[in-house]
């Protein structure tokens, strides 16, 4: 094989820059939608959470203790960072979104704003 | 596989899976615990010269309800996740559903020098490290000449 080639050329990402893409289930009710992703290895300072207009992007860095002198052997977790985005739509309150993180599982609650909140229409009967 | 990905929509770990699958399909002799990559927990393995490294990704659980077993050479990972999805009468709809959920098992063959009576694991950030020190006698030693 030639480094050369084309196929062999770095890509335009820098590798400080890959993340792998955590796993998420995304359940929604009446009151909102609700959010959970596995996040192993990120302590708790490393988690951020940010909404920026109508982005959220959930970023984490992973962060093991090895002993000093390890060889990595075998890795499927092969890069030290998750992130993943995704777009909140507009009934959404982006204001209210709660976070608990527990042993390495986020999970994010994100209500409905007051106006978007099912309301019953009561038929008259004329 | 059994189990789903634990990075399902990771471009590398789709492209991994893709040259495992040719693997095995070009593969004479496969091991007969299957693949060795995959499935939940996912599993990182270090080495060092005085011991074995396991790190098991498995977030979320009550570590006392996981259970780690080495036997004759094999560790053994298992437990259970439970589900966070509403039951299916619930006034709720699921959008995503990726992550893992249900009994899982793992198996590590551990190196012949492994000490089943030096093992210590720890369960942080929703990761499950066990350390397996190797026996002094397999250490590497440098011997003097006279």
């Amino acid at each position: 094989m030639n480094d050369n080639t084309n196929v062999t050329r770095k890509p335009e990402t820098p590798a400080s820059d890959m993340a792998l893409m955590p796993p998420v289930d995304v359940i929604e009710d009446a009151g909102g939608i609700t959010l959970y992703a596995d996040l192993p290895g990120v302590p708790k300072d490393r988690l951020s959470l940010l909404v920026e207009g109508d982005t959220l992007t959930i970023e984490g860095e992973v962060s093991l203790v090895a002993p000093e002198g390890m060889e990595s052997v075998h890795a499927e977790v092969s890069l030290p960072r998750y992130r993943r985005v995704f777009k909140l739509s507009k009934e959404l309150d982006a204001n209210k979104v709660s976070a608990e993180f527990n042993q390495g599982a986020l999970k994010l609650r994100i209500p409905k704003a007051e106006h978007a909140q099912p309301r019953k229409i009561e038929i008259a009967v004329a | 596989m059994f189990y789903r990905s634990l990075f399902p929509r990771d471009l590398v770990s789709e492209l991994d899976r893709l040259q495992r699958e040719m693997q095995q399909a070009y593969e004479f002799s496969p091991s007969i615990r299957g693949l060795a990559r995959g499935g939940f927990p996912a599993m990182n393995v270090g080495n060092t010269p005085h011991s074995v490294e396991i790190y098991a990704f498995a977030p979320g659980i009550d570590p006392a309800t996981i259970d780690v077993q080495l036997e004759k050479g094999v560790l053994t990972i298992a437990g259970e996740r439970a589900s966070v999805l509403p039951p299916q009468d619930a006034n709720a709809t699921v959008h995503i559903d990726e992550r893992f959920s249900g009994r899982f098992r793992r198996v590590v063959t551990l190196p012949d020098d492994a000490d089943p009576n030096a093992v210590s694991a720890k369960y942080r950030d929703g990761v499950l490290h066990v350390s397996v020190q190797r026996r002094q006698a397999a250490q590497p030693r440098r011997i003097s000449i006279e």
